[in-house]
């Protein structure tokens, strides 16, 4: 059991890595649905541990809402995309002006 | 008919806004407009004097009211105006004289591209000295007081092109708003006390107020009058108000402005006689200016500023004469009077002369101007004669008879007034001899001629009026005349008959006379003013005006600028410091608050997994505890 949880921990960190040290939006964003993955991963194996379904059920939840924060964060994406022709996300910063 | 009183202020008043507003197609004709405006003031006035001539002496004192002016809850003041035995004496010298003088700067001013201006401002000048003596309350007195300041203002920096016409003006502006504030808070204790400001009611109700409040409304006064009568120790606008055009100086000295002071004193004669100390003060400053002022005016050699020392001498008489109470009233307003005459006469005199001289004003470069200038030295002859006061011209009647009062005060006041008569003779007579009589010592290339028509005639009109005006006393005419104004005058015995003193003040005179003719026909006259080195301590002294501006300067002005100076380092190092140091404080805070606001997403991003990190290591640490 200890094997999902540790998958879950290890596909997390590289998320985590990801979000802090990329650049390119996409790939953000990618790292981002990675993590949510691992949660699920760990949502579940604990579910399967203490035998009940509330683990499942927000795992579910989680795919929902990473559903439709796809929708919103890839629009984003794209329109800074279209504006500034670059998804690097550190040139996203005009609230710093 | 007196209901229509205030067509004496207001003919002149429209006059002068007409030549203002009116552009340079009324510069043909706007001297004459101004000249016709005050000349049909003084015919007004003089159909009301005559009427209040032809009247029952208990109806002579005439108060009609324009309209209501202030009404708050218990604060009423009307603008209304009073037409009596003195403010239409005044009316009549104002306008008389007045008209004279715009006569006389039709040809003075002829050569000016701003004569219709000049006009404007002298109009202005009559209407608010009309203001000034007419109102029957001290508010509106008030605005006359501030409007001959303001019309002196405009004329002394007439040429305010010369930056010491400016300067003068701006001298004569600050220090008149020093006597103003005395005025001012006399006009604010008056309604504190007694809830009215208007003249008659005031000066009914002072003998009920107690002696501090009538002494203090008194001193307050006399500050008034002496800034606007340029007397010591505000007298040190007097003689830089030289720079403006003569007919200005004129109209200062003898119709105006400067007349102001010794009738606000007469006016307030309830006050006064209400308070010795502050009757004492009066005395003392007109005593004091009387001398001060004949000192400075043996000592100039600018005719004008000898003029005007002169003139600041005889207001100290004028003005001791007002601080004798009942007794000295009527001769104080006699010689005010009798001073309008001839201190105009010679005024235009100089102005007569100088025009002949190429605008030149050092009497060392004049003399024997006698040939050239007939007409003007025979009528500054006649001013002369009336100044010194030799018997019968108008100025012997009025200064005898303020001496005469003088003595039966005090015995010092009078030997104070009879050294000044004494002092008056001689630097008249050193005026006269410097400018008309001795050799001729003016530059080859200066013709002295007489002046026109247009200016020779008013010198005429006033050198007869300088000559007769002591007719006024004629059988105590003037005194029995404003006895219902100033009240009786308790007799005083003199200790020896009055015959006698006349006789001395003559002497006097004579010996004044003789001094000068001595000191200055014995050698003859340098043409040039010699060095402050080579006179007398004090003929030095004299030409330094006693040092007025010196202990001005070293009394108010430099301590001020020190003040100020502290205060502004207080304000930037104190206040300043204080609010600015703060906002720099947190400025700082800020600069370094915002360093980890970088604006890349990754370092928010660490941020909040640094802060979820420890969120959840203290959980664990919670729970494991």
């Amino acid at each position: 059991m200890s094997e999902y949880i540790t998958l879950s921990l290890i596909l997390f960190t590289i998320g985590a890595v990801g979000v802090l040290v990329r650049r390119n939006a996409i790939v953000v964003f990618m790292c981002i649905e990675l993590m949510l993955n691992a949660t699920n991963l760990a949502f579940v194996s604990f579910s399967r541990q203490h035998g009940n379904l509330d683990g499942q059920v927000a795992a579910f939840f989680v795919m929902v809402v990473a559903a439709a924060e796809v929708v919103v964060g890839l629009s984003i994406i794209v329109s800074i995309y279209r504006t500034r022709r670059s998804t690097s996300v550190d040139d996203a910063s005009l609230l710093k002006s | 008919m007196f209901d229509l009183q205030w067509l004496l202020i207001a003919i002149p008043l429209a006059s002068g806004a007409l030549l203002l507003v009116w552009g340079k197609e009324a510069d043909r004709f706007g001297h004459l407009i101004g000249t016709v405006a005050s000349a049909a003031s003084f015919v007004w006035g003089a159909v009301l004097f005559a009427k209040l001539m032809g009247s029952d002496a208990e109806d002579r004192s005439h108060t009609s009211r324009l309209f209501t002016w202030i009404d708050t809850g218990t604060f009423h003041v009307d603008m209304s105006f009073t037409f009596d035995q003195l403010s239409g004496l005044f009316v009549l010298l104002i306008t008389g004289v007045g008209t004279l003088i715009h006569v006389y700067s039709i040809g003075y001013m002829e050569h000016d591209d701003r004569r219709r201006r000049f006009f404007a401002y002298l109009n202005i000048f009559v209407a608010a000295m009309l203001t000034l003596v007419l109102a029957a309350d001290y508010l509106v007195l008030f605005l006359g007081w501030e409007g001959v300041g303001l019309a002196s203002y405009l004329l002394i920096g007439f040429w305010q092109h010369k930056p010491s016409a400016a300067a003068a003006a701006k001298k004569a502006f600050v220090v008149n708003r020093v006597g103003d504030v005395g005025m001012a808070l006399a006009i604010m204790l008056m309604f504190a006390q007694f809830g009215t400001t208007a003249i008659g009611t005031v000066n009914a109700t002072v003998p009920g107020a107690t002696q501090g409040a009538a002494t203090a409304l008194g001193l307050l006064l006399l500050l008034g009058a002496c800034g606007k009568s340029a007397q010591v120790p505000l007298q040190s606008w007097l003689l830089d108000a030289m720079e403006g055009p003569t007919p200005v100086s004129a109209l200062i000295h003898a119709a105006t402005m400067v007349t102001a002071g010794v009738y606000l004193v007469v006016r307030s004669h309830g006050i006064f006689d209400a308070s010795e100390a502050a009757r004492n003060a009066v005395i003392v400053v007109g005593l004091v200016t009387l001398l001060v002022g004949a000192w400075i005016g043996c000592a100039k050699d600018d005719i004008k500023k000898a003029l005007a020392g002169s003139t600041m001498s005889q207001i100290g008489y004028m003005m001791l004469a007002a601080g004798l109470g009942p007794a000295g009233y009527a001769f104080a307003i006699f010689h005010l009077i009798t001073h309008g005459f001839f201190k105009a006469n010679m005024f235009l005199g100089a102005g007569s002369v100088m025009h002949g001289m190429e605008d030149d004003v050092n009497m060392r470069h004049y003399g024997g101007l006698r040939k050239l200038m007939p007409v003007t030295f025979a009528t500054f002859a006649i001013g002369y004669l009336a100044i010194i006061g030799v018997p019968p011209f108008a100025g012997f009647w009025s200064k005898d008879h303020i001496i005469e009062a003088a003595f039966g005060q005090n015995f010092w006041v009078g030997l104070g007034t009879l050294v000044g008569a004494g002092v008056t003779a001689f630097y008249m007579t050193r005026l006269m001899i410097m400018t008309f009589v001795s050799a001729k010592r003016w530059h080859p290339d200066v013709h002295p001629h007489e002046s026109p028509k247009v200016m020779t005639i008013p010198l005429i009109a006033l050198a007869a009026l300088s000559a007769v005006g002591g007719l006024l006393a004629l059988g105590d005419w003037i005194q029995e005349w404003l006895e219902p104004v100033t009240g009786a005058a308790e007799h005083h015995e003199l200790g020896i008959p009055v015959i006698l003193l006349t006789l001395i003040i003559v002497v006097i005179v004579a010996l004044g006379i003789i001094a000068a003719v001595v000191f200055y026909r014995r050698e003859p006259i340098a043409a040039e003013t010699p060095a402050d080195s080579s006179v007398s301590l004090f003929a030095r002294a004299g030409r330094h005006e006693l040092y007025g501006n010196e202990i001005n300067d070293a009394v108010v002005v430099r301590p001020t600028r020190h003040l100020t100076r502290f205060l502004v380092w207080l304000d930037g190092m104190g206040i300043d410091g204080f609010v600015t140091g703060l906002a720099d404080r947190l400025g700082d805070t800020s600069q370094f608050l915002r360093k980890p606001q970088t604006g890349f997403v990754r370092s928010y991003a660490l941020t909040m997994f640094g802060g979820v990190a420890i969120l959840v290591l203290a959980l664990l640490a919670v729970t494991l505890a």
